[in-house]
């Protein structure tokens, strides 16, 4: 086949994935982009294995099928509440096939050198070309030949990059996804000697570079791979749980670049257009989340809140309890509902039992509305999908900066399972550690509920002084008992 | 360790200090309940009901006050109370410090600990031992109803067959406690309602309970509540005169006025004057419930009802929340109940009067043959300081119209300076770096702008699936694994596959699960 068939379904396959991206900004669109994604991956796998330089196609079938079935499988059984998990695991997957994929060149460059050092001088290029091909070289054997040192030497760098950003993707998204299933401790944990040790392992990788453009020899190059794969570890170690929506787009990120690196060096102009627009979004969303919480991306990466600014304001008062009877109540006189949602929803499962908590309510011809903060979960959108797979319609989940100014007309807001993102410290305590973070302005509502499974700070450990406001009503317990209970009240 | 409540002495106080449920509760923290016979019995509750709530009940007063440790009761205990307590004994109860000197004296000769419920601090960690704010809340409602008993027309508005009566228009004047909960029963049964009140800061309070906040149209600078604990304080005679001349208008207006302004340790100032009175409707009333203080209205008689000659009706009863017995009983049985939970940390019915404490320091007058009244400042404020709020600047349209260009080319100069660098930054590259990779380049930097022109547009709410989407795709990583399977190597042909298969499984788990997701995503 004509390579000219593969880069035209190249140029397909790209616009398939722009406009697949593009479909996401609305709920029906969306749908129709993900098979615009499906099919552009299709085409573009498809046209890979007809094209030039492919060879062991059955190999390659099978091996796609038999990945397929457990990404499947995977898919079809994972609980939406794990997504978070799912997405770091899948993250590390693309870390890794880049580092394999980087240095599988860097094998190929050896080769090729060994055997255009034996090739006759007599032959012309498309003679040569033929000859290579006697040798066993591929496509992409057959481009490393022609190139000239310049070009080698950037090819090394390439490869040298996308091996790097590989082996952190991998590491870190490891990490995360330990983090998120609760498998290693969530808590910010670094090693003695913190960033210095981040610093050092990156100058390292900086001399395997300049080592390795010189020389071509295997060991800077795993050298580098060693120290990239120190520097994902502890750089994910070091970020606390309520960080995490960052670090998984910032992962997220950084698997794009690495696959637009590896398309560099092996003259891919897919492979680099797709891994920038991944590397890209990833990005933004990163952006996006540290905007959320006010703070830069900077410290986020180097994790931790940095130490409060100063004495944090007291909070004067004591946490009043209230039981499902209670809140059931006023439920029943409330003319508008907000519940805010948060990550101990998601823990608790209980998203079902709000939603239909949500639907008996607006049943009884109340108003039931959804207050999402852009941080709320550990995923950005981590609460929009819960409360989709729980069937509430998506058009009474709103956004933070659409329903903020809602709240001082609200009878009762209940929080469930959040804590950091309705902290009115925030607004009101410029030493608190979150102070200028965006938050929903609860307190604002004439009754607030909070379900909580106990006194205590939460994730980040700030103090709330909301649970401590006249407003205020502790609904302790599992949130999904609770909300379970109030159900069976309100009939 | 017992606690004991006798039956009160004074005429007509028909309250009690324990009630068969907390008395239940109080068993919970480990003590003893006795009850002089019939002491509930004007507020509803039987010696029948205290003893099936385990609580003994006592013939006498006097072997009441001599078997029990913990005395709880309501009025501010006579003489021959005091005389009865002993070096160990505590007694819970109004006690009027401020002006019970003798009181004060005797009770410090006895030895005994003597805990006032008026002293409690205001701070929101004892709201459940105020016995003073659920006291006035009675007084207010109570304050409506016995308007509304004196008063010979409908509070709401009604359009009958027989004709449209007009509603009612009810002034409450101070909104404290027992100003909130008149404006809340008097919104309810559907008067027009307006309050007033020297504290500004309380006017959302009163706005949201239904009333409407009678402003000044006054310049000065008002004096923050925060700084006296939360209570009103005496205000300028400026002020005062601003203040009676908006009452001197109302009045012909109003139907009900009740007055509930009071300043602690002082005489009730005089808001509601004679010839405001004289400019009522007949038929009006007006409630005063700072009658025991001299009353804000200077015709008010204590513990009476009185009509005045162009027939507006006076009521200066100080016993509102003794009319009302069994609420006011259950609710201060429960600021005792509450009291006691704070005294007994360790639940082992044992009191422990922990002075440290800001709030049982403040309600604690005599200990240990000390007198312990005043108690210091509390350590926390009341309420938080109000802020002034910096008006923002009024911008003229010239001036907004400056800072728009200002803005515009602030940005302007941003994005050209970001574009040079830009630019002359890939200029530099394409000088030492080969054609071949320029072409690369070239089509990095266009998808890279392409991606950042579209994700922005992505909803918030997708943000989950867009991860899932871009996970998906970026295993297009597969097609380099698809190029090199086919190489001579066999660590090649091995590391490829590897990668091919790993890609494989983000392939399909990516798309499948974005499709799963955004299947659930539904419009009501």
């Amino acid at each position: 086949m004509e390579y000219g068939f593969t880069t035209a379904a190249y140029v397909v396959a790209a616009v398939l994935f722009i406009l697949s991206l593009g479909g996401l900004s609305g709920q029906e669109s969306a749908k129709r982009a993900v098979w615009y994604g499906i099919v552009g991956m299709a085409l573009a796998v498809i046209a890979t294995l007809i094209g030039p330089g492919a060879g062991l196609w059955l190999l390659s079938i099978v091996l796609v099928a038999a990945g397929g079935i457990i990404g499947f499988y995977v898919a079809k059984r994972v609980q939406m509440t794990e997504m978070p998990q799912l997405v770091a695991a899948m993250h590390s997957l693309v870390g890794l096939a880049a580092v394999f994929v980087g240095y599988n060149a860097h094998i190929e460059i050896g080769r090729v050198a060994e055997i255009m050092a034996v090739a006759p001088t007599s032959l012309n290029e498309a003679g040569l070309d033929t000859w290579l091909g006697e040798q066993g070289l591929g496509t992409f054997g057959k481009l490393i030949s022609h190139k000239t040192t310049a070009e080698l030497n950037i090819l090394k760098v390439e490869l040298f990059l996308g091996i790097f950003i590989g082996a952190v993707t991998f590491t870190g998204s490891v990490i995360a996804y330990g983090k998120l299933a609760g498998k290693v401790t969530s808590a910010a944990k670094k090693l003695p000697g913190g960033h210095v040790l981040n610093a050092g392992a990156a100058i390292i990788s900086l001399i395997g570079l300049f080592w390795y453009v010189g020389s071509g020899e295997l060991l800077p190059l795993a050298i580098m791979t060693v120290a990239a794969l120190f520097i994902g570890y502890h750089l994910i170690m070091g970020i606390g749980g309520a960080d995490m929506p960052v670090v998984v787009s910032m992962l997220n990120s950084y698997s794009g670049w690495a696959a637009a690196a590896i398309g560099f060096s092996l003259g891919n102009d897919l492979l680099i257009v797709v891994g920038a627009l991944v590397g890209s979004s990833g990005a933004i969303l990163s952006y996006i989340m540290c905007k959320a919480m006010n703070r830069s991306f900077i410290s986020v990466i180097l994790g931790g809140f940095g130490g409060p600014a100063g004495e944090q304001m007291e909070i004067e008062g004591e946490q009043k309890p209230i039981d499902a009877e209670g809140v059931a109540q006023s439920l029943k006189d409330a003319d508008s509902v907000i519940i805010v949602p948060g990550y101990g929803m998601a823990v608790a499962q209980a998203q079902n039992a709000v939603s239909d908590l949500t639907k008996k309510l607006r049943g009884m011809g109340k108003e039931v509305r959804f207050a999402i903060h852009p941080v709320a979960g550990r995923l950005p959108g981590h609460m929009n999908v819960l409360l989709a797979e729980a069937k509430v319609p998506y058009d009474i989940v709103l956004e933070m900066e659409e329903i903020n100014d809602d709240f001082p007309d609200t009878d009762v807001v209940i929080v469930i399972g959040s804590n950091d993102i309705v902290n009115p410290a925030a607004q009101e305590d410029p030493n608190s550690p979150i102070a200028g973070m965006p938050v929903l302005e609860v307190w604002k509502a004439k009754d607030v509920f909070v379900s909580k499974r106990g006194q205590g700070t939460g994730y980040s450990g700030i103090e709330n002084p909301l649970f401590y406001k006249d407003n205020t009503r502790m609904f302790y317990g599992d949130a999904k008992d609770s909300v379970t209970q109030l159900l069976s009240l309100l009939d | 360790m017992k606690i004991g409540v006798p039956k009160e002495t004074i005429a007509g106080e028909n309250r009690v200090a324990m009630t068969p449920e907390s008395a239940g509760m109080l068993q919970k923290l480990g003590y003893e309940c006795l009850i002089q016979s019939k002491a509930g019995e004007a507020a509803g509750f039987n010696d029948e009901d205290y003893e099936a709530a385990g609580v003994k009940i006592i013939k006498t007063a006097a072997s009441l006050w001599k078997e029990a440790d913990i005395i709880a009761k309501v009025r501010i205990p006579t003489e021959t109370e005091l005389k009865r307590l002993t070096k160990d004994k505590t007694l819970i109860t109004f006690f009027n410090p401020g002006g019970n000197e003798e009181g004060l004296e005797l009770a410090k000769s006895k030895g005994a600990t003597v805990i006032a419920m008026e002293m409690v601090p205001r701070i929101s960690r004892a709201q459940k031992m105020d016995a003073l704010s659920s006291m006035a809340n009675i007084a207010g409602y109570r304050a409506v109803i016995e308007a509304g008993n004196n008063f010979g027309r409908f509070f709401t508005g009604q359009v009958t067959a027989a004709g449209k009566v007009p509603p009612a228009k009810v002034l409450v004047v101070g909104a404290g406690v027992a100003g909130l909960a008149a404006i809340g029963t008097s919104t309810s049964l559907g008067a027009i309602t307006y309050a007033f009140d020297v504290r500004p800061e309380v006017a959302e309070q009163v706005e949201s309970m239904g009333a409407e906040f009678v402003y000044l149209d006054f310049e000065e600078e008002q004096e923050d509540g925060a700084a006296t604990g939360g209570y009103a304080s005496v205000s300028s005679p400026e002020f005062r005169e601003a203040q009676l001349a908006k009452f001197r208008e109302l009045a012909p207006e109003v139907d009900i006025v009740i007055t509930t302004a009071l300043i602690p340790n002082r005489e009730a100032p005089e808001l509601w004057t004679e010839d405001m009175v004289e400019a009522m409707k007949p038929g009006s009333v007006i409630v005063d419930l700072a009658a025991e203080k001299g009353g804000n209205c200077k015709l008010t008689k204590m513990d009476e009802k009185i009509v005045t000659p162009n027939g507006v009706t006076i009521i200066g009863y100080t016993d509102f929340p003794s009319r009302m017995a069994t609420q006011s009983s259950t609710l201060y049985a429960n600021n005792i109940r509450h009291m006691m939970t704070d005294l007994t940390p360790d639940k082992d019915g044992q009191i422990n009067v922990n002075m440290d404490d800001d709030v049982i320091r403040g309600a604690t007058v005599t200990h240990q043959g000390e007198i312990t009244f005043p108690p210091p400042p509390p350590k926390t404020q009341a309420i938080a300081a109000q802020k002034k709020p910096e008006p923002p600047k009024e911008l003229t349209p010239e001036e907004k119209r400056a800072q728009e260009i200002a803005a515009f080319k602030k940005e302007t100069k941003t994005q050209a300076t970001l574009l040079g660098i830009g630019g002359a930054l890939i200029l530099l590259a394409g000088l030492f770096a080969p054609a071949s990779f320029m072409q690369h380049f070239i089509v990095f930097v266009l998808a890279v702008f392409v991606g950042f022109q579209v994700i922005w547009n992505v909803s918030h709410s997708l943000h989950t699936p867009l991860m899932a989407v871009t996970n998906a795709i970026s295993s297009i990583i597969i097609l380099g694994a698809l190029m090199q399977i086919g190489s001579g190597s066999v660590l090649i042909v091995v590391l490829a596959a590897v990668s091919v298969f790993m890609a494989g499984i983000n392939i399909f788990g990516g798309f499948l699960v974005t499709r799963r997701m955004l299947a659930m995503f539904q419009k009501s």
